[in-house]
């Protein structure tokens, strides 16, 4: 063993998992159509979990001068802790996922701070009375994982994201429009276009303020808008967690076609440069692509160890962290089949609808159950297969499992949101909107 | 490291630093957290975080570093003023601070430091036998934590403040499902430096696993306008949500169409409304001593009979909008620069008792407790926990709990009844900017709103 933690954990406890993060990150970020900030922020530490006369114990530091305290810490844990229903898992071959480019790191200060100007400046020649913020970061670091079962690993990681948001107050409306892209890869004009445009057609469409429909009417779901309204919900019943204790809906439902046949769902953290694509999960299982939905039809959940020791399966390789908590099941990167229908014909046959694209205050609700109820802070207006306008002061409610049985149309391009899900619209039914009469 | 060398060294790195203004945070903090899910204990965590960041502004520009190895802090100094020189801009704007030398020991009532693991685990588990015990129960989910957090502060006026606050914090939620029907109830506490709050809830922990049952066979109501009563609780979120962020300068001080929108002196409710905000409260979770620029606790008026009176300002914001800075730049931890934010927020008490809220209301609904909340500009939406209808003035039988949402501009002025039983809502954390949850707390006697947009289950 090469880490003096793990070797003395491992010795004094038996069984013993380190996790050690060292990230680096520099943002640039944009205030009121102007540069405001240059950072750098360094992030380094370390996290032991231990399996102690069969309890588990949970501790970490950013201080190198507590880490010898760390094995005492976790044992005074573990006396009360919770039950391990796994093993640390043993060397396994890992998959190579692309998830590091060197070109991250080389891209200067002055680069980022010129993407800024670019996109703010861009987006200010058609709109001049726009206030724009925006953040440009690149991040690198390395994760290590080892344990008492003989595993280690480590890999490097990268990051480049670009974000940039408008502002455009008429009256005592206020509009708010953004978009941004993340990747493990540096990236240039193609991607930055790719937002500019999103933001320009959000403040076309936005253009006009419309009367919010009312009642029952058909919904599209921008890739954006089933991101925010729909993935939140779905996930948690999908969660290994909610899976285990019998909470999510979707217990023992495996096999059983819940969802509309032209529903598929995978969580793939495998895709080379994904924004959230890894080697292995935070638990050193390695990462592999798991089937949620196949058809309408439920598959697997997303487990690590514990909960799948619980449910009496195995991980699929989902384990999430940070270095100030535990493992936790959660999904990666979000990757749903496209339909047969072009977005625009999604469109056809709408007399009265509504477009989301964004909700204020999702995942409030009874998220658990599959409810989701939201104001829609970027909606539009649907009259005749067109849009006629922004909807302001409106809200809308439904259930994930019952809007997804009741989809009319699911567009066959879906898009990447924010670089770590890829999604296409979804035309449903059985969403409520209700909106202030005034 | 002890206190003594950490203050040699910050001074020491300070100077020459040849910034308009510099400062150095370091941070040292210890969290205990307990978690639950279903019959067990889920996670027993203890993590300790020591790190520490520079600011610089320099002619109006500002650079940001932070770190956990605090070695070469000099060199930390250098890269964030060289940071900040590149931004640059029309000249620093930062408003003066009096240079405080202060500690600020926390008030401690019952110390969690001083509770061992082992109670805190029989308390726990004690709740969560309760919770099992009520029939129909599928699962619980519950969280315990607490966090002692030192900040130690030097800043190029010449202020020194070491400045520690103990947080505890518990959320009970039990869960109740019935074919694919999943419901929940529960509710979130936390006290500045107490952990006596934590106990004794039995009665509340089994009213709430016997309300998530109970949730099964209540109606969802339809969405539409409503007349609503909110309860001290759900309308302390609901004045954080719909009027305090729009209150916070970071978003008016550079933005000249919303400082029209936000002119002193512009009406937002009645003659009965009064909102404050103030860390200067004393024994709140949203109350300290000093911000992180090292300016002194206040208590600002935000509403004044009506009108618009103040808002929350850091010190760039203040010298921006040539105002005072109210104590409010406040940041989550070591990794983030200090934005404006709220502290403790407060609708003071009217002369409404809760018959005369309900009386004349036909048909309408009482909504107590919280899920959470969120604002976007004049927008906002929160949720409640529980949900009541009301008919001619009586509270009847409960429905599906609702989420709410308005309009800053309107929704203020739609309060047409203040009560006079303020209570305060301890169990919150506010998210802005990417760091969450900041413990806040806010208040509110009940309040009436007509017109108020809900939406349905």
């Amino acid at each position: 063993m090469t880490d003096a933690l793990l070797e003395e954990a491992s010795k004094r406890l038996g069984q013993a998992e380190v996790y050690r993060l060292e990230v680096e990150s520099r943002p640039v970020s944009f205030e009121s159509n102007r540069l405001k900030e240059i950072s750098s922020a360094e992030q380094s530490g370390a996290a032991l979990r231990v399996i102690c006369d069969g309890r588990i114990g949970f501790v970490s530091t950013t201080n190198p001068d507590i880490e010898p305290e760390l094995v005492d810490r976790a044992a005074g844990l573990a006396e009360f802790g919770s039950e391990a229903s796994f093993e640390f898992p043993s060397p396994a071959d890992y998959l190579d996922v692309p998830v590091f480019d060197e070109k991250v790191q080389e891209v200067t200060t002055e680069r980022m701070v010129e993407t800024g100007r670019e996109m703010i400046g861009r987006l200010r020649e058609d709109w001049p009375e726009l206030l724009c913020d925006a953040e440009i970061v690149k991040t690198w670091g390395r994760t290590w994982i080892g344990n008492s079962s003989g595993s280690e690993y480590s890999y490097d990681q990268s990051a480049y994201q670009a974000f940039v948001s408008g502002q455009l107050i008429r009256g005592t409306d206020i509009l708010n429009v953004w978009a941004g892209h993340g990747s493990r890869r540096s990236f240039g004009d193609e991607e930055i276009e790719r937002i500019l445009s999103e933001i320009l057609r959000q403040l076309e469409f936005s253009r006009e303020l419309a009367p919010a429909p009312s009642g029952e009417v058909p919904v599209i779901f921008t890739p954006r808008g089933v991101h925010g309204t729909l993935l939140g919900p779905l996930m948690s019943g999908f969660n290994g967690k909610n899976l285990s204790t019998g909470t999510s809906p979707l217990t023992g439902r495996s096999g059983e076609r819940v969802f509309d046949e032209g529903v598929s769902l995978f969580d793939d953290p495998t895709i080379p440069f994904a924004s959230r694509s890894r080697p292995c999960d935070a638990e050193g299982t390695p990462s592999r692509k798991v089937a949620l939905i196949k058809g309408g039809v439920v598959c697997e959940g997303l487990f690590d160890l514990q909960s799948a020791g619980r449910a009496g399966t195995s991980s699929t390789g989902s384990a999430r962290r940070g270095l100030a908590s535990a493992p936790s099941p959660g999904a990666s990167v979000i990757d749903a089949a496209g339909g047969d229908t072009r977005y625009d014909d999604l469109f056809a046959g709408i007399e009265d609808g509504l477009v989301v694209e964004q909700l204020l205050g999702a995942g409030q609700g009874n998220e658990l159950g599959g409810d989701f109820k939201a104001n829609v802070a970027l909606g539009y207006r649907i009259e005749n297969g067109q849009i006629v306008g922004r909807v302001k002061d409106t809200m809308i409610a439904g259930n994930v499992y019952e809007v997804l049985n009741r989809v009319e149309g699911i567009s066959s391009e879906p898009e990447w949101v924010f670089g770590s899900a890829r999604l296409p619209a979804v035309r449903c039914t059985g969403v409520r909107v209700s909106s202030s009469e005034g | 490291m002890n206190a003594v060398s950490f203050r040699d060294l910050i001074e020491d790195a300070l100077r020459g630093h040849g910034a308009d203004y510099c400062e150095i945070r370091i941070e040292e903090s210890d969290s205990t957290r307990l978690t639950y899910r279903g019959k067990s204990l889920e996670d027993i965590s203890r993590v300790s975080v020591r790190g520490g960041n520079v600011r610089a502004l320099v002619e109006g520009g500002w650079g940001f570093v932070c770190f956990n190895d605090l070695t070469g802090l000099r060199k930390r100094v250098s890269e964030a003023v060289s940071h900040a020189r590149s931004v640059g801009g029309d000249g620093s704007h930062f408003a003066e601070v009096d240079a405080h030398l202060d500690v600020v020991e926390p008030t401690l009532i019952k110390d969690p430091g001083a509770v061992s693991l082992g109670e805190k685990k029989r308390q726990m588990d004690h709740y969560n036998d309760l919770v099992w015990s009520v029939d129909g129960v599928q699962s619980s989910d519950m969280v315990y934590g607490d966090t002692s957090r030192k900040i130690f502060l030097c800043n190029s006026d010449g202020s020194y403040i070491e400045q520690t606050r103990v947080h505890v914090i518990a959320r009970i939620s039990a869960q109740a499902r019935r074919n694919g029907d999943v419901q929940q109830a529960g509710f979130s506490i936390g006290s500045a430096g107490d952990y006596a709050l934590v106990e004794g809830l039995d009665e509340e922990v089994l009213a709430a696993a016997n309300r998530a049952v109970s949730l099964l066979d209540a109606k969802p109501i339809s969405g539409g306008e409503w007349t609503a009563i909110l309860d001290p609780v759900l309308a302390g979120v609901f004045v954080h949500e719909a009027f305090g962020h729009l209150s916070e300068s970071d978003n008016v001080a550079e933005n000249e169409k919303l400082q029209e929108i936000m002119v002193l002196g512009k009406k937002f409710g009645g003659r009965h409304l009064n909102v404050v905000d103030g860390a200067a409260m004393p024994g709140l979770r949203g109350s300290f001593a000093y911000d992180e620029e090292g300016t002194p606790a206040t208590r600002t008026d935000l509403i004044r009979e009506g009108e618009l009176v103040g808002r929350l300002h850091s010190r760039e914001t203040a010298a921006r909008m040539c105002e005072s800075p109210t104590g409010n730049a406040r940041a989550i931890s070591h990794g983030y620069p200090p934005i404006v934010r709220m502290t403790n927020t407060i609708i003071e008490n009217g002369e409404a008792s809760f018959e005369d809220l309900l009386e004349g209301v036909d048909k309408g609904l009482y909504v107590k407790n919280w899920y959470g909340g969120m604002t976007q500009n004049e927008m906002f939406t929160f949720s409640s926990g529980e949900a009541y209808m009301i008919r001619n003035g009586r509270v009847e039988e409960a429905v599906r709990p609702v989420m709410l949402t308005g309009n800053v501009f309107t929704t203020l002025h739609n309060i047409d009844a203040i009560g006079n039983d303020l209570a305060m809502n301890q169990g919150g954390g506010c998210g802005k900017g990417g760091q969450m949850p900041l413990p806040v707390s806010n208040g509110s006697p009940h309040i009436r709103i007509r017109s108020s947009l809900i939406s349905g289950a």
